[in-house]
């Protein structure tokens, strides 16, 4: 059984349609990326997940069970964490503090939690009494995703982790998504970096105009020219 | 230099630490539930009316009772909340500043109603100044009211920084949408948010009364001085808005020094514009205060 | 006969009043109604309109500055003038910020006009606050000169309803809703929404102003007490909300109605003895309030909805501009 499925999903903003009916599914273990165009709907598609939309058809069910429209703060009880692309810290709390809200919903000791988080995080295990807003891009999105993982959730949902980092910040975020994925911590990552971002997935969606248009594993999305011609910069991947 | 003391530096510190606890009310809900609360001021006084009667019932002193009017206050402004705020919750926040505008004349008309609009006082009798050096005096009630605000703000300060409840009202003053994503009970820390400001209303209420008397315009005065520390100490910075009380408490008092001549610098009579002044000048200059705070 | 004359002159002063209150309402409605701007410092703008008109018309008095004698159409105006002037000093602290600050603000400067007011003495005579205010029609015979009084009323009234109700169905207004519908995408149309809701505010405290004006030949006394929060700023935001934001018609009926309902529920409770007669009349403001607390979770459209002029060209979603 599918960790996450989302099964002909409809639903947007007010009035305004944005997913015309998008389905795709996580399995045990998995790291499966989105991809897609500006404005495609990939956030929105992860907001749908976290019943941060009032969706109008379709189905969000987590481990068989219908968690559609399933209020944001009941979502996590499930096991769900979600780091938005956006503000997906809290700027004026320590990075110690971040991690505590993190383990809001926890009602045991998370202590052992947040040791070996550090260790996933070296440079968080440093700066930790150090106001999180003052940390340096790739720092913060570290913050978030730490934050996150304080659930132990069932599924991971990463919305462009790696946007607007550098290289190496990019490289080490990739490689910490793979450390978590191997922890058994099944992933779903929008991307923008989609070459990078593919080669460590096991599959792959691309949402077009609130649809999907292909999916396939992820060296298939690499090696379809059409794929390539598209989001991964011209010519398929080497 | 010693009149100065006295007369004015003391009096208006006492004055700012009473605005100080008022206006930690006020950034802390404009912060967490993103809205201007204009009934802070009445919070303030039906919480003085509380203890005064049962200051009248126990004969107990006012700040024995404090705890249970504070209770009492509190419970009230929870009611408050769940009946006239909440329903706005997923409205533009202008709705619950409509709504507590309206709540500010019906607390302030059923404390006239129950209790009558004559003065009172709440301790009787007239207290011997204490004499330090032969020629600074502080009365007993100044000392007081200093110390018992320096406490309450380190209770504050310990909430804040050590609790997971306090952790969470600084996280959802920073971004209630991602407090809400990360799982965080927003409505319990709407009513933590609810239970330290009607706590610290009444202290300062409370405070206000030993230090001058009861009348019920007493909390729509202290409204604008409140709003004005807490816009100078920055939205969401609690200890801006003590810094913001304590200025502002200062600057009221001694405007009206002879700084010139020896007529009063500032007309008595306007001292209640001195805050309105420093929050327009902060207004202008720097919206987001002198620490930093939000700026909506 | 004699009973019926005086139900008579009751209802010619409830309608004054009424009307008055109605400038007030379309004033707020300006303001709140259309652009979304709160606020709460009514009172402020009130009694700057009753004290210039007040102070420019009344004749030579030892207790405040006046005898100026002017007519009424140039106190009136220099009311408004001098309302604007600082509404618009105001708004320029405020209107960038979020409705709350203007909140704050205007609430404060209506206290700070309380404070000169009182303090002022020279020019205000202070607490005791200024009489023998002269009355336009006061030299006609008893009812005319009410019913002239009342007359004046309505027609102002009515030529600010109309005035209004153009300035709401022209491009302008059509602007102003944009701006309280959706900052944003008025600001990506290029709007600058600051200077339409200066305007807004600006012309709403006029409107405050000339009521004000009114209300101070119309008692012919004008107190400090003016600027008393409850029976200006409150009820007329009661008014509105009751009788419906953003419609012309139901600032009026709101202004009319709870006007109505004040004024006779004080007939009401001054029969009772004394104390009781004090109390009651705190649980009358509880009631009001309360009222007004009902219709913003109940009935937020209040009794006439809001009506929307009618778009020139209707614009598909899927053709606006996108992104937001
Ligand atoms: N809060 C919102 N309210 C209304 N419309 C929105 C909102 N957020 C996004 N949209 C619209 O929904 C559409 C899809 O947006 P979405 O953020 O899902 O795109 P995306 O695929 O994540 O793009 P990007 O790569 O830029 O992050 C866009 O047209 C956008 O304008
Ligand atoms: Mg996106």
């Amino acid at each position: 059984m599918s960790v996450l499925e989302l099964d002909a999903v409809v639903g947007g903003y007010g009035d305004t349609q944005i997913l015309h009916g998008v389905s795709m599914k996580v399995d045990p273990g998995e790291i499966v990326v989105i991809i897609g165009p500006n404005g495609a709907g990939k956030s929105t598609a992860m907001k749908a997940v976290f019943g941060l939309l009032n969706l109008s058809g379709g189905k969000v069910s987590l481990d068989g069970e219908d968690i559609t429209n399933m209020p944001p703060e009941q979502v996590v009880r499930h096991g769900v964490c979600y780091v938005p692309q956006t503000s997906n810290i809290f700027p004026s709390l320590t990075v110690e503090e971040n991690l505590e809200m993190g383990a809001f919903v926890r009602e045991d000791d998370f202590q052992p939690r947040l040791l070996e988080l550090y260790e996933v995080f070296p440079p968080l295990a440093e700066k930790r009494k150090q106001t999180a807003g003052t940390l340096s891009g790739g720092q913060r999105q570290m913050v978030a995703m730490a934050k996150a993982m304080m659930l132990e959730p069932k599924i991971l949902l990463l919305d462009e982790p790696t946007a607007g980092l550098s290289p190496k910040y990019r490289g080490e975020i990739f490689s910490i998504v793979k450390t978590v994925n191997a922890t058994g911590t099944p992933i779903l990552m929008v991307e923008q970096n989609a070459k990078q971002a593919l080669k460590i997935a096991n599959r792959g969606y691309v949402l077009v105009d609130g649809k999907n248009k292909f999916e396939g594993s992820g060296q298939n999305l690499l090696d379809d020219p059409e794929v390539a011609e598209m989001f991964l910069g011209g010519g398929a991947a080497a | 230099m010693i009149e100065f003391l006295n007369f004015y530096l003391i009096p208006g510190l006492v004055l700012g630490s009473i605005y100080a606890l008022g206006a930690i009310g006020i950034t802390l809900t404009f912060s967490i539930l993103r809205f201007a609360n204009f009934a802070h001021g009445e919070t303030m006084l039906l919480g003085v009316y509380i203890t005064w009667s049962l200051v009248q019932f126990s004969g107990l002193h006012p700040l024995i009772v404090l705890p249970v009017a504070a209770m009492l206050t509190v419970l009230a402004v929870l009611f408050i909340d769940r009946a006239f705020y909440k329903p706005f919750r997923a409205s533009p926040t202008i709705m619950v500043v409509i709504a507590s505008f309206g709540m500010m004349l019906m607390i302030r008309s059923v404390v006239q109603f129950i209790w009558g609009v004559q003065l009172k006082g709440m301790t009787q009798g007239i207290q011997r100044p204490m004499v330090f050096f032969d020629s600074l005096r502080i009365s007993p009630k100044h000392v007081m009211i200093i110390s018992a605000t320096i406490v309450l703000m380190l209770a504050v300060h310990y909430l804040l920084s050590r609790t997971k409840i306090g952790k969470a009202m600084r996280a959802m003053s920073d971004s209630p949408e991602l407090a809400k994503l990360t799982g965080i009970d927003t409505e319990k820390v709407v009513r933590m948010t609810w239970i330290v400001g009607g706590a610290l209303a009444t202290a300062a209420g409370v405070f206000l009364a030993i230090d001058t008397h009861i009348d019920t315009n007493m909390g729509f005065k202290m409204l604008l001085p409140m709003f004005a520390a807490a816009i100078l100490g920055g939205i969401g910075r609690p200890f801006g808005a003590v810094a913001g009380g304590l200025i502002i408490g200062v600057v009221e008092e001694i405007s009206s020094y002879p700084w010139i001549g020896t007529e009063p610098l500032l007309n008595p009579g306007y001292k209640a514009g001195v805050a309105f002044a420093i929050m327009i000048a902060m207004l202008l200059w720097r919206p987001s205060g002198l620490f930093k705070g939000k700026v909506f | 006969m004699d009973q019926f004359y005086g139900i008579f002159l009751y209802v010619i002063s409830l309608l004054t009043m009424g009307g008055i209150y109605a400038i007030l309402a379309l004033g707020l409605n300006i303001q709140w109604g259309f652009t979304g701007l709160f606020n709460a410092g009514i009172a402020g703008f009130f009694a700057i309109g009753a004290y210039v008109s007040a102070i420019l018309t009344t004749a030579p008095s030892v207790r405040h500055l006046g005898g100026y004698e002017l007519p009424y159409i140039v106190s009136f105006v220099v009311a408004m003038i001098v309302s604007g002037i600082i509404a618009w000093g105001v708004g320029k602290v405020c209107l960038k910020l979020r409705a709350d600050y203007l909140a704050i603000a205007t609430i404060g400067i209506a206290e700070i006009f309380r404070l000169i007011l009182k303090n002022e003495t020279w020019a205000t005579n202070g607490p005791r606050g200024v009489s023998m205010i002269p009355k336009p029609f006061e030299s006609l015979p008893e009812p005319w000169n009410q019913l002239a009084f009342l007359g004046l009323i309505l027609a102002t009234v009515v030529a600010i309803y109309f005035l209004l109700e153009t300035a709401r169905r022209s491009p302008w207004g059509r602007v102003m809703t944009a701006i309280r519908e959706n900052e944003k995408s008025a600001m990506a149309a290029g709007k600058d929404i600051e200077k339409f809701r200066m305007e807004a505010f600006v012309v709403g405290c006029m409107l405050m102003a000339l009521a004000g004006a009114f209300i101070a030949h119309y008692l012919k006394f004008i107190g400090p007490n003016a600027t008393d929060p409850m029976t200006s700023t409150f009820l007329v935001w009661v008014m509105l909300v009751v009788g419906g934001s953003a419609n012309n018609k139901g600032a009026i009926l709101g202004a009319f109605l709870m006007w109505t309902i004040w004024s006779a529920s004080e007939i009401l409770t001054s029969r009772l003895p004394d104390e009781l007669a004090i109390r009651t009349a705190y649980i009358r403001i509880f009631l009001i309030g309360l009222a007004l607390q009902i219709f913003l979770q109940r009935y937020p459209k209040g009794i006439f909805p809001e009506v929307r002029p009618k778009p020139e060209r209707r614009v598909n979603p899927a053709e606006s501009p996108a992104g937001r």
